[in-house]
């Protein structure tokens, strides 16, 4: 395929250079004036649009970043103190290319337990990622190595970059039904049917806790029964924990899933990300782990994901990775880690419940428990595209179209516009 | 891949069927579909329940990095490790250079700053600084917005998104890399879907560049195919092609239409100028025509783990550089959404030009942080070629057999010593020195006290072993 540009066009030829002295040659065709401008991520395209908006009004509840009640982002006390201990230090030396030893060990204690006998028995495999899109990503990589013919079971809903991920790592996807739009909550029925028929041994993304955009989450019970027939049918679970500590307040209980499978003797895999619940977004802090069968096999698959990752950034950024082991590490940070984690978490809970009842008193004809139902950062509203866009285009709020709120832009100053503004759109629903 | 066979051979037929049969026993339907299949063991189910991943078997160590694993096993107080390229001072300590350590000081103490996803881009400021810094501030191809640049994963994290982004949009999928090269060059560029072609480079017999070689190669590539160019100081050989010769290849490569990507990963550190190491990049693009480049500040900022770099792609028109930044974003933001903030800051604090942001208070403060990071940077290459002569020095005068004026015609931070395999195992087995088994030692790894070490090292294995 030819590289036709408006280049070409315009000079009729392909590819004529200038030949000879230096700076002459303006003539040169463009080899990319073919390519076509790309769709805007749905998700960051929000904020982008929020921000060109002069409007003093304007409510940003699109990207799932932590505010506090003041709308202003939040950098957590412990990881000030963390970066102040850090600044100064004698090198910034390449990390290994699996990553900080520190940062994935106190990273598999937070999934696993901190008794975890799979950590004692060095079973896991486990390497720092680029967040929790990177560990999604090696994973995904590592899966078509490894496993060519297998695909990916994703949620509907799901954070819609998984589908990206998946795809470029030309692993096929498939999809098993998860929100019922109805209830607002779990397809819990058409969830198991879909996990019975699908073919045995094959891979399943969950979300851990806080499910990713809708909120809903299975009861414990329910997600015992899943193990259950995970176990029946042979299949693997990848988890996708990018909210541990930030749903209930308590990483133990956000924790709750992964023990259950791993008491049941699954060989999970599971990607973590430290952007929301330590607050270090653009520090791209992560961990990727796969339970294997024993040390030896745990060393095999470890050296196997340094291997995807060596060609695709050598060796992972050290700073966040210090931050997340010195916090960690350190008992009294630690411990202040999770008084600050758990007092995010009943910020969002107690928005939840604000937008609920101020919604219910404007006498809405619409049941919104789902909203104190759900958990984590994001409401699913069950608003229509149509009611969203009214919403970005009267009341200048931004949200993602799927009608997903982020419950983290939510404050006390601005709960009773968005109320109101949401029953104006639905009220004749 | 081999798994699949590899379980088939271990299991036999009596196996499987046991398998079933306690499937079967069981009263388990789960393994008839609803569909009423017969049963299909899919190729993921583990033989006993076992991993999934059973048959991985266990990657070889990389060959750059086991040479760090092998020196720290070494009990011999006598050890140098000339393997990887990362600065030592005189001491041999890792460096983090004053200007960055202000830096840090500085973002530290800036309450206001917050940790923030960037923008799938990365860090606005740091981009266009860079561009600035390897394409020249009065660059033309700047002024008219030609060029879009992102902030990628150090050099690495730039090729692989370089490369990808050729591999879906480019009609060529051939890359020409030079021979020798980093050994992870073919690794990026395969995985991102090109396919790796070689042209001559480096001549054993002078030690210095087959410039006939490579114009040959380059003449015979097929038109429109990509050609990897380092900018300056060559890895692994420390090998430069003149300006002269530069000149020569660009116009080759423009004539067949071949579209450079350049790797720049030591601007600044080879000859200790910033604009000198950038020369080859300017010329190309001075000619108006296309190119790509990775740019790393591991080693000229000392920011290795903090993985920043950019990656630049000069297009020809405005227009076209828009819409190749919209699909750079959709190579980035499957593989890790946004890049890392830290390090990028830093640069921009250090790189940040008085007239460009008038909100900063300390105007000539930051001009200052420039001009330092210059100084430091001088005197980290300075230290590098001063090695080099005093490995030069230390050879002549032990009357070591051999032309050794290749070690101070080269140039950056590796020399490629020219030693063959077997007098590089002497070298490691009875003089402790650890080097990668092709030859190449890091300068930056040797001292005024390991030298005299080294040189006793290099004229026993060149006398005793050929």
């Amino acid at each position: 395929m030819a590289a036709i540009g408006r280049g070409i066009l315009r000079r009729g030829i392909v590819g004529l250079p200038a030949v000879g002295s230096g700076s002459a040659a303006r003539s040169m065709a463009s080899w990319f004036g073919h390519v076509e401008p790309a769709a805007k991520d749905p998700i960051l395209g929000v904020t982008e649009a929020f921000l060109a908006d002069p409007s003093p009004e304007k409510v940003n509840v699109g990207v799932g970043a932590y505010r506090d009640d003041n709308g202003k982002p939040v950098v957590l006390e412990c990881v000030r103190e963390a970066e102040r201990r850090i600044a100064g230090r004698l090198n910034m030396e390449y990390l290994p290319m699996g990553g900080s030893i520190k940062m994935i060990e106190e990273s598999l204690k937070l999934a696993y337990g901190d008794d975890s006998e799979f950590i004692k028995d060095k079973r896991i495999a486990a390497v720092q990622a680029l967040s929790g899109t990177g560990a999604c990503r090696l994973f995904a990589d590592f899966q078509k190595r490894f496993l060519p013919d297998s695909q990916i079971y994703i949620p509907i809903p799901t954070w819609s970059n998984h589908h990206n991920i998946w795809r470029d790592a030309n692993v096929p996807q498939r999809t098993f039904r998860y929100y019922h739009p109805d209830t607002k909550g779990l397809d819990f029925a058409s969830m198991m049917d879909d996990i019975k028929n699908a073919p045995n041994g094959s891979f399943f993304l969950l979300h851990a806790c806080a499910h990713n955009p809708t909120g809903v989450d299975p009861s414990e019970e329910q997600w015992r029964e899943i193990s259950y027939q995970f176990k029946v049918k042979k299949h693997f679970p990848f988890f996708d924990m990018a909210y541990q500590g930030f749903a209930s307040g308590d990483p133990e209980k956000d924790a709750k899933a992964i023990r259950i499978f791993l008491e049941d003797g699954h060989q999970i895999g599971c990607a973590q990300s430290y952007a929301k619940n330590m607050g270090l977004y653009g520090q791209r802090a992560g961990c990727l782990s796969i339970l294997c069968e024993d040390e030896l096999q745990a060393v095999a698959v470890k050296s196997q994901l340094q291997q995807i990752a060596r060609p695709m950034y050598s060796n992972p950024p050290v700073h966040g990775a210090l931050v997340v082991s010195t916090i960690l590490g350190d008992p009294e940070l630690k411990s202040l880690w999770l008084k600050e984690v758990k007092s995010m978490a009943d910020r969002i809970i107690g928005m939840r419940n604000a937008l609920r009842e101020n919604l219910e008193k404007l006498g809405s004809p619409l049941s919104w428990e789902h909203i104190t139902n759900q958990i984590g950062m994001f409401c699913y509203s069950g608003m229509t595209p149509e009611q969203v866009d009214r919403l970005t285009n009267e009341f200048h709020i931004y949200m993602t179209r799927n009608g997903r709120i982020s419950m983290a832009g939510v404050t006390t100053g601005n709960v009773g516009y968005l109320a109101n503004a949401i029953h104006e759109v639905t009220k004749s629903s | 891949m081999g798994n699949e066979n590899a379980r088939d051979q271990s299991s036999s037929p009596g196996r499987r069927l046991a398998t079933l049969a306690r499937h079967l026993s069981v009263g388990d339907t789960s393994l008839i579909s609803s569909r009423g299949e017969a049963i299909n063991t899919a190729p993921t189910a583990g033989f006993h329940g076992g991993s999934v991943f059973a048959n991985v078997a266990q990657a070889p160590e990389d060959p750059i990095l086991g040479v760090t694993v092998a020196y720290n096993k070494d009990p011999s107080p006598m050890k140098v490790n000339l393997g990887v390229g990362a600065y030592r001072t005189e001491e041999g300590k890792p460096l983090v250079l004053n200007v960055v350590k202000k830096a840090e000081k500085m973002l530290l103490n800036n309450p206001s700053r917050v940790k923030e996803y960037l923008p799938i881009t990365g860090l606005a400021d740091f981009n266009k600084l860079s561009a600035k810094l390897i394409f020249g501030a009065d660059s033309r191809a700047i002024q008219e917005n030609r060029v879009t640049t992102v902030q990628c994963l150090s050099g690495t994290g730039s090729l692989r998104v370089g490369a990808e982004f050729l591999a879906r949009h480019y009609n060529k999928r051939a890359i020409f890399i030079p021979q020798p090269t980093w050994g992870n060059h073919p690794k990026v560029f395969t995985l991102a879907g090109l396919s790796v072609k070689t042209y001559r480079y480096y001549d054993p017999k002078t030690r210095g560049l087959n410039f006939q070689g490579l114009l040959e190669d380059l003449n015979m590539a097929p038109s429109g195919a990509i050609v990897l160019l380092h900018a300056c100081a060559h890895n692994p050989t420390g090998v430069d092609p003149t300006l002269d010769q530069w000149e020569q290849i660009r116009r080759l490569m423009r004539s067949k239409s071949l579209l450079p990507f350049f790797d720049s990963a030591y601007q600044g550190f080879a000859s200790g100028n910033l604009d000198a190491d950038a020369q080859s990049v300017r010329m190309f693009v001075a000619d108006g025509g296309e190119c790509l480049m990775a740019q790393s500040y591991a080693k000229n900022m000392g920011l290795y783990g903090e993985r920043v770099g950019a990656l630049s792609i000069v297009c020809e028109s405005a227009d076209v550089a828009v819409k190749v930044e919209s699909q750079l974003k959709l190579v980035i933001r499957p593989m890790y959404s946004n890049p890392p903030i830290h390090g990028a800051s830093i640069v921009a604090t250090i790189l940040k030009d008085s007239s460009v942001d008038k909100a900063y208070v300390f105007l000539c403060f930051l001009r200052e942080m420039y001009r330092e990071w210059t100084i430091e940077l001088k005197a980290m290459a300075n230290r590098i070629i001063s090695m080099r002569q005093q490995l030069f020095n230390a050879l002549s005068a032990r009357g070591t057999p051999g032309d050794w004026s290749h070690i101070i015609k080269q140039i950056g931070m590796f020399t490629f010593t020219g030693l063959n395999k077997e007098q590089v195992s002497f070298m490691t087995r009875e003089y402790h020195i650890y080097m990668t088994s092709d030859g190449r030692i890091s300068m930056a790894g040797l001292n005024t006290k390991t030298i005299p070490h080294l040189a006793d090292a290099i004229h026993a294995a060149v006398n005793r072993i050929k």
